[in-house]
């Protein structure tokens, strides 16, 4: 009965919100303001760590902080291969070289003559920071909040609580200002031990500024703002209000490409002085968790537990869709809004999913407009034709589903520790061990089973996209392969059996001592999901006979085997920060070892030749000289295989028909700015997918009914029935 | 009265202290400070200088219980273990590792869960009392046959299932109400339909059992007999005598969990989107957030202690017989 009550109850409930608003009974946004303009529906499965774009590096921060702060530059959102070009810079700084003296060198130069590269960067004057409560100023000029009273604060429980907002122009000093966050001793950001290899003076700076810090820590007790535009970092001038100018040790050629990413988007001291207050930090208030940058969006509602609202910046400077792209683009309709004003959409909500199924079924009821494919909806979405090709079902086709899939420029690969007695170490014997695993463990198979087919088998270490990266029969690794019919075909397995033969194991066996060979694979269990996974890599070295005994552990200890060299194989990966051939090469380079230098080298690989030619090559400009070292690179970590190249993912992205403007771009971080939604025809299809069924409602009261009439005909016939 | 809750709020101290050491140990030995260091500062570019200020910011740089390198009592306050022990006792949970203040993040957290909880809770006790006393008026008959069988079959399915197969059922199938989500205020009542529903479904089975033996119990007792005697109808009979005499047992089951009610349900919140405090403790786990752990794990054992305290007290309440001294 009170089963029935109830659903009556909030059957009328809902019917009631529905007659109300005459929307779709399951519209999860129906009590939103939809006249807002067009407004994106994305989601979070896990809260940003960091907002701050001193500090945040994981690409789910990057989805909210790149809309919000503009670094000087930007990828070109169609051109491929990839290319920068100014954001809030106003044009590509070019580099100049100099030597000791000071003195200007040709672009040409010798790298050892060049002892700093410097990069003069213009801002576009005019350029203004989003409405914040940190600039409002009263009529006298005097920043109004920042030095907040206990009254003052008593009302505030989120930033939009402040009444007044002010803003104000970008300048120079705000580059600055952000690179000197960099090492603050109250930043933490993860680049800045990179960073003060590179940026003149970085290093002096930080040892200046933390024993600064520690006076006025002494002296304040917190109570102030600690203010970094105090002390100046040799290599890092602020020219005049448009220009600053920075200093590069040596010659470090990418360091262009780390001017587009968040950690050199300009901050306000404003900003910074605004949140050291402690009343805000007890609040949650902090430059972490609410941004102020100058992009196209400002967030107008942080919250972590439950969504993130992005609103477009009122005071957003003039922006144009581009007008050329690369071939096809046109034809696609991509170039449909060329010229025109950016951003499109005006808000975009960010709302906590954390599970994959009911995120899946509000993408297909036209609430999400965008999602991944995961491997629970795989079968209901993606269909492969005869010929292997990818594509939709005929359900998702005939909902105007587009799909789009792109190699992410990320490579997963299995290791061998090169410190260990048997796989590792640069000997024959060695070597031949790691090309017959090579062989045998089948990355095309893995693929098929675990990913469905969502991944490109390596053949070396870069992924397609990234200079120097080759197709055809050129470009594979013709130890592991061969190229058959256009193709590469893994080699036969009597091949590696006969390398294993010669690295003195036949079948699997040690030919001094006649022991089984036991290899140890290292990796991280996260549940009975792994097991499957576990096991195939088990089969694949039990084809040749070897033993590969599983050590399985948690995440923390795994990093910490990996740190001290005591790991024998293991499943690693690297995405890349930018796109070019040294983030990748450099996980190889010998300076860069785990165990001697805490670097990047997982593998702890060395070897001098490689080292060697990867100093040449990680400088040198793109072209056919390049290309020559990279292929000598790739000869000879293909011979002495320290990695199995495993595979580099395929991402699958589904978007509604009403979602324009799409073409995937693994490095951008601020593509909303680019893309469109139709709210209308959306609404349409809204409506269309989602009339309620109320039959079975009725159906289910009338067999309660049903149940109830002989119910109630017991229960009379039992309180009249006498105890005699 | 007052004696004996001054008594159990002194019991109090001892337990939360153990609660807090056991959770300490445990922690410390799956996860070191270094570890906790790298979890929160990422994967790339991480230095042991990085680490060590990561670390010295946020105390971790000391001993866990002891500092040799201290004089006296700091021997024992110089410590990981007492610095982020102490502030709980007065109820000061800190920041989170992240730099959040988790006192505010509970108090944001907690009312989304408690939406969902009470009135499961209390739709669910009617329902099931309801069943249960409908199963004993009608005992030993087909109909109590086919009632029990049903609350076995309920019991039998997973949770789950209910979540998923509610979802698909009523948001995707009848398209009645949002898959998941949430609001606030009045427009929260179309998210909380379908959770509380399948709360209250999912939990008939093992609850209408459970209050059936009770009430069964109760039922072959000699005042239900006099009740009858007297010549009480049936329904009078269970719905006042013996409902009455079996909530000493109900009680003890109700009043334990009502201030834990805010803590929220993991899986319920993870398939609805609700943001409440569910998954909270779990999410700090997963991202190594000793201070959040700490915290929840205390505010945990408190309500459940303060629970326990408040079924005393209300055993007073409906049995006059009961004294606590």
């Amino acid at each position: 009965m009170i089963k029935r009550i109830l659903l009556a109850m909030g059957l009328g409930v809902t019917v009631l919100l529905a007659a109300c608003s005459g929307e779709p009974l399951n519209n999860p946004y129906s009590g939103e303001n939809q006249s807002a303009g067009e407004t994106l529906y994305n989601s979070f499965s896990e809260r940003p760590k960091h907002l701050d774009p001193a500090r945040a590096y994981s690409s789910n921060e990057y989805a909210i902080i790149g809309q919000i702060y503009e670094p000087p530059l930007q990828y070109h959102y169609l051109k491929r291969p990839y290319q920068l070009e100014s954001l809030s810079a106003k044009e590509l700084p070019v580099v100049r070289y100099m030597d000791k003296r000071g003195k200007e060198l040709p672009k040409e130069a010798a790298e050892e003559l060049i002892a700093w590269s410097e990069y003069e960067i213009s801002i576009t004057p005019g350029t203004q920071f989003q409405p914040h409560p940190a600039f409002a100023r009263s009529n006298s000029g005097k920043l109004l909040y920042h030095k907040l009273s206990a009254e003052q604060l008593e009302p505030i429980s989120q930033l939009s609580d402040f009444e007044e907002a002010g803003s104000r122009e970008l300048i120079a000093e705000d580059f600055v200002y952000q690179i000197k966050r960099l090492v603050s001793p109250l930043t933490h950001s993860p680049i800045s031990e990179l960073m003060k290899q590179h940026i003149l003076g970085l290093s002096d700076f930080e040892k200046a500024t933390a024993k600064r810090y520690q006076q006025w820590l002494k002296e304040s007790g917190k109570k102030h703002f600690f203010d970094l535009r105090q002390g100046e970092i040799a290599g890092v001038k602020v020219i005049d209000r448009y220009h600053y100018r920075i200093r590069i040790r040596g010659k470090y050629p990418q360091f262009i490409y780390w001017l587009a990413m968040p950690f050199f988007a300009p901050m306000a001291w404003e900003a910074d002085s605004f949140y050291a207050q402690q009343g805000l930090i007890d609040k949650n208030i902090t430059l972490d968790w609410y941004p102020v940058g100058t992009g196209p969006y400002l967030l107008a509602e942080n919250n972590p537990n439950r969504r993130m609202i992005l609103e477009r910046n009122p005071l957003f400077h003039d922006a144009a869709y581009p007008l050329e792209g690369e071939p096809g683009d046109k034809e696609k309709g991509l170039l449909n809004d060329a010229g025109k004003k950016l951003p499109f959409i005006d808000r975009v909500v960010y709302i906590l999913e954390k599970e994959s199924i009911p995120y899946w079924s509000k993408f297909l009821q036209g609430y999400y407009d965008a999602s991944g494919v995961s491997s629970d909806s795989f079968d209901q979405a993606i269909e492969f034709s005869g010929e292997g090709e990818v594509g939709l079902t005929p359900a998702m086709m005939d909902k105007g589903i587009q799909l789009q899939t792109a190699v992410t420029t990320s490579i997963y690969y299995m290791g061998f520790n090169m410190l260990d007695p048997v796989v590792g170490g640069s000997t024959e014997r060695a070597r031949k061990l790691r090309q017959a695993i090579g062989i045998a463990v089948d990355f095309e198979e893995y693929i098929s089973i675990f990913l469905n087919g969502r991944g490109v088998a390596s053949q070396g270490i870069l992924p397609p996209g990234i200079f120097g990266n080759e197709e055809g029969s050129e470009g594979i690794n013709h130890y592991l392969y061969d190229w058959l019919n256009n193709q590469p075909k893994r080699k036969n397995l009597e091949v590696a059996k006969r390398l294993l033969v010669e690295a003195g194991y036949p079948n699997g066996r040690a030919r001094e001592t006649g022991k089984p060979l036991a290899l140890y694979f290292d990796a991280t269990s996260s549940g009975p999901d792994d097991k499957a996974r576990l096991n195939w890599y088990r089969k694949q070295f039990a084809k040749l006979g070897i033993q590969l005994v599983i050590r399985a552990t948690d995440y923390n200890r795994f990093q910490s085997k990996i740190r001290n060299g005591n790991a024998q194989i293991f499943m690693w990966g690297w995405n890349a920060d930018y796109p070019d051939p040294e983030n990748f090469f450099f996980l190889l380079y010998g300076q860069n070892g785990k165990v001697s230098n805490g670097g990047e080298n997982a593998t702890n690989y060395q070897n001098s030749e490689f080292d060697r030619l990867f100093e040449q090559m990680r400088n040198g400009e793109n072209g056919p000289e390049r290309l020559s070292q990279i292929r000598q690179l790739q000869e000879i970590i293909r011979r002495d295989s320290p990695w199995l190249f495993g595979f580099h993912p395929k991402a699958f992205s589904l978007y509604h028909d009403w979602y324009k403007n799409l073409k995937t771009n693994l490095m951008a971080n601020n593509r909303l700015k680019y893309q469109r939604i139709d709210s209308e025809f959306r609404n349409k299809k809204r409506e269309e997918w989602n009339s309620p069924v109320f039959w079975p409602i009725v159906l289910i009261v009338l067999l309660l009914l049903l149940v109830f009439i002989p119910v109630w005909y017991i229960y009379r016939k039992k309180e009249q029935e006498t105890a005699l | 009265m007052i004696n004996y809750i001054i008594r159990r709020l002194l019991y109090m101290i001892p337990l939360l202290l153990g609660v807090n050491l056991i959770t300490f140990v445990l922690f410390f030995v799956v996860n070191s400070p270094d570890d906790m260091a790298r979890m929160h500062l990422g994967q790339k570019y991480v230095t042991e200088e990085a680490v060590s200020k990561w670390k010295s910011e946020r105390g971790y740089d000391l001993p866990l219980f002891w500092n040799d390198e201290q004089e006296g009592i700091e021997k024992v306050e110089e410590t990981i273990f007492f610095e982020k022990s102490v502030g709980l006792f007065f109820l000061n949970f800190g920041r989170s590792d992240n730099g959040r203040d988790i006192a505010a993040d509970i108090g944001q957290r907690m009312w989304p869960s408690l939406a969902i909880a009470l009135p499961s809770l209390i739709v669910g006790l009617l329902v099931n009392i309801s069943f249960a006393l409908l199963m004993v008026f009608f005992r030993a008959s087909r109909l109590a046959l086919w009632g029990v069988t049903l609350c076995v079959a309920l019991m039998s399915i997973s949770g789950l299932f209910y979540i998923i197969g509610g979802q698909f059922l009523v948001g995707k199938l009848l398209m009645l109400v949002p898959i998941s989500g949430y609001d606030t205020g009045l427009a929260a009542i179309k998210f909380l339909i379908l959770p509380v529903l399948i709360g209250v479904v999912g939990g008939i089975g093992s609850g209408a059992r459970w209050y059936r033996t009770l009430f069964l119990e109760e039922i072959e007792k000699d005042y239900v007999r006099t009740a009858r005697a007297k010549g009480l109808s049936e329904t009078r009979v269970l719905f006042t005598h013996v409902l009455q005499n079996a909530m000493i047992p109900i009680l003890t089951g109700v009043v334990v969990i009502l201030p834990l009610l805010f803590m929220g349900s993991l899986l319920t919140e993870s398939f609805f989107s609700i943001p409440g405090l569910g998954s909270y403790t779990i999410d700090a786990i997963n991202m190594q957030d000793f201070a959040i752990v700490r915290s929840m794990v205390f505010l945990g054992s408190l309500l459940y202690i303060f629970g326990l305290l408040l079924t005393d007290i209300s055993y007073t309440l409906v049995d006059p017989r009961v004294r606590l001294s």
